[in-house]
């Protein structure tokens, strides 16, 4: 079977002052119908402009190009504006990561619900105001109806968000695209956000795309993980599989310096990965995490093979799992043991 | 919202008083009434008699409260020259200047607002500069300078429009794209930046997002957002249409407010020379409210709490 959404070899580029900034360098990844991806890395590593190039959303100033892009067979990269169009909103939605600002402060959260759903279906307004309405309920909010009056700025930030994700289930979509939908959100309102989106997909079968910097947020709602860095999937496989034995030393490196419920002992020290993330200007020879790790080789400056560890689990490195196998199994002794 | 209109509206009839308590004093101190009606061949014993038998030797405070106490009741006094009510003289030409400020209004924002959205929509293309130099222009050539200039062109030498009057609709095109292309400017400019902001902003990466077709998302989600500052500048021009339009209305001998404001003064009338300018300050008043409610029913972060 074919993925829902398939991108292969996507790049990003984006002129600046400094030179042309090359912040999405080859990514590739696939989303099955149903399922949840989930792209972690650290802030810059290119997870929004991923995300929002398979949308065809970016700034007018950057720039695009895939070997393929995809979406259900239709060509998102070469496809007609129009096609394309039909899509968005439609069949692949998306949230965004600040509830605040993402919806119109001058029109109604009726009027934005019901506009989505009369742009892509013909329907009636009535019918478009019942399915808001439903939705508003399905999606946590009391008084749905009366709420359909109401602007933005009346609703706090977490109410925004489950606005913001009844809009994107206006057309019944196949895909959603969340950029850290629950970043800007209170902690307690962060999980209650979360429990949604993973009753919504299970219930409707909706394949979800999901960026986060949060391996906590992965480890509740993820059936595979990408992991990004400086622009490239470095890591990627399924959410077990790369808990279990992460390959790359820099998904080590996250997984060590975040702290996971029932994972990192508690009280453990938050530890952050020394050095500095690359410069995106220019390109970047061999491995670009090499300056930060504590394997660098000097097979690392040359072509770095992508390697395959199990069904889907693939990783951009020199060496071999087991050769820092039992590095890390001291390392890690020696920090519990602190 | 309607404890807010109640509050602007208190403003503006205060605002009133105090304009035409310091239109009264200064209008009283440049012209002597008693000399003004006596004409210029008087005698002073004449003007002295003139000024005991209109009262005008009475202090200024009283003859303001008595002078307030008619035009609260809507009497305004007399014209000295032409002998009858100034509300009258004043509404006779009253429609001239409205049908001119409208009209250049209208121009003004027909020529501006969609040149703006096109050069915003593509900042730094050709149509972006072509909006920045027809803003150059305007701002730069002073309103009589091209006024003169359209009548050149357009009356004499192509003799499509006519050049004096305001008789026919015919006659008031002229004054009004001058009138007009005076104000386009500014408007163009504070649309243009208004929208290169609104197009930057995460709802209008949301309504696209939703698949909207870009026509809805300009012309829906960024316009309403964009339009916001331009309409409180566009009451303030249109202000400023209805009340400097002197220059204009005195070039095309149109028979406006504007060219009896400068009749007036030049004939020292002093009534319909005060009431001309509490009657462009009331009309100020009113657009600058009618404005900031617009406003809040464009926007109803002001207009809901
Ligand atoms: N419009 C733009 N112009 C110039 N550079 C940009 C632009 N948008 C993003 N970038 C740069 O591209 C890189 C990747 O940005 P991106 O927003 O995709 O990061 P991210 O992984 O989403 O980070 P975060 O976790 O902070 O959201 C960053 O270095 C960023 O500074
Ligand atoms: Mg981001």
């Amino acid at each position: 079977m074919t993925a829902l959404l398939e991108v292969d070899d996507l790049h990003v580029r984006i002129p600046t002052p400094a030179g042309e900034l090359h912040a999405v360098r080859g990514i590739s990844l696939s989303v099955r119908r149903g399922e949840t991806l989930c792209i972690v890395g650290e802030s810059g590593c290119g997870k929004s402009l991923t995300s929002l190039a398979i949308m065809g959303l970016l700034p007018r100033e950057a720039r695009r190009s895939a070997a393929r892009l995809a979406f259900d067979g239709v060509d998102l990269a070469g496809g007609s504006r129009r096609a394309i169009a039909g899509l968005r909103g439609n069949r692949m939605a998306m949230i965004f990561q600040d509830p605040m600002t993402s919806l119109n402060p001058a029109f109604t959260i009726g009027d934005q619900l019901v506009e989505t759903m009369l742009a892509h279906r013909k329907v009636g307004r009535a019918a478009a105001v019942d399915r808001a309405v439903h939705l508003l309920e399905r999606v946590g909010i009391a008084a749905a109806a009366a709420r359909l009056g109401q602007y933005p700025h009346q609703l706090s930030g977490g109410l925004r968000q489950r606005v913001m994700i009844a809009m994107a289930l206006m057309c019944g979509p196949d895909l959603i695209i969340a950029d850290e939908p629950t970043t800007a959100l209170d902690v307690t309102i962060q999980a209650q956000i979360l429990r949604l989106l993973r009753d919504l997909q299970a219930e409707l079968g909706i394949a979800i795309l999901l960026i986060t910097h949060d391996l906590g947020v992965v480890a509740r709602v993820a059936d595979r993980i990408g992991v990004m860095y400086a622009g490239e999937m470095v890591e990627e496989g399924a959410v077990g599989a790369v808990f279990e034995r992460p390959s790359h030393p820099y998904t080590r490196a996250l997984l060590g310096c975040i702290p996971i419920p029932g994972r990192t002992p508690r009280r453990s020290p938050l530890g952050a990965i020394p050095g500095i993330v690359p410069s995106l200007v220019g390109t970047i020879q061999g491995c670009a995490f090499a300056g930060r790790c504590t394997h660098a080789h000097e097979a690392c400056a040359g072509t770095i093979p992508v390697r395959t560890l199990g069904a889907g689990h693939r990783s951009r490195c020199t060496l071999a799992p087991d050769t820092f196998e039992a590095a890390a199994r001291t390392a890690s002794l020696g920090a519990i043991g602190r | 919202m309607l404890s807010y209109a109640l509050r602007r509206l208190i403003i503006g009839v205060l605002v009133m008083f105090v304009v035409s308590g310091i239109t009264f004093t200064l209008t009283n101190a440049a012209i002597d009434p008693a000399r003004a009606i006596a004409g210029e061949g008087a005698t002073s014993d004449d003007v002295e008699a003139i000024r005991k038998s209109y009262g005008f030797d009475r202090p200024l405070a009283a003859r303001y409260v008595a002078w307030l106490g008619q035009a609260l009741q809507g009497d305004l006094g007399s014209s000295y020259r032409q002998r009858r009510p100034v509300v009258d003289v004043i509404m006779e030409r009253l429609p001239v200047t409205l049908k001119l400020g409208g009209l250049a209004l209208a121009f003004a924002l027909v020529l501006s607002i969609p040149l703006a959205i096109a050069a915003a929509l593509r900042p730094n293309s050709w149509i972006d500069r072509i909006a920045l130099l027809f803003a150059l222009f305007g701002q730069a050539m002073p309103t009589f300078w091209f006024a003169l200039l359209g009548i050149v062109v357009f009356s004499v030498n192509l003799r499509w429009l006519p050049a004096s009057g305001s008789g026919t609709t015919a006659h008031f095109i002229l004054p009004a794209i001058a009138l007009g292309y005076y104000a386009a400017p500014t408007l163009m400019r504070l649309m243009r930046a208004g929208m290169i902001d609104v197009l930057a902003s995460d709802y209008i990466r949301t309504a696209r997002a939703k698949g909207l077709s870009e026509a809805r998302v300009v012309l829906k989600h960024a316009l309403r957002n964009a339009v916001l500052p331009v309409v409180s500048v566009a009451a303030v021009q249109f202000g400023f249409m209805l009340g400097g339009s002197v220059v204009i209305e005195t070039i095309f001998a149109m028979q406006g407010v504007g060219y009896l404001a400068w009749e007036s003064i030049s004939l020292s009338d002093l009534p319909v020379t005060q009431a001309i300018v509490l009657m462009i300050s009331l009309i100020y008043i009113v657009l600058t409210l009618s404005a900031d409610l617009l406003n809040a029913w464009l926007d109803p972060r002001i207009r809901i709490g």
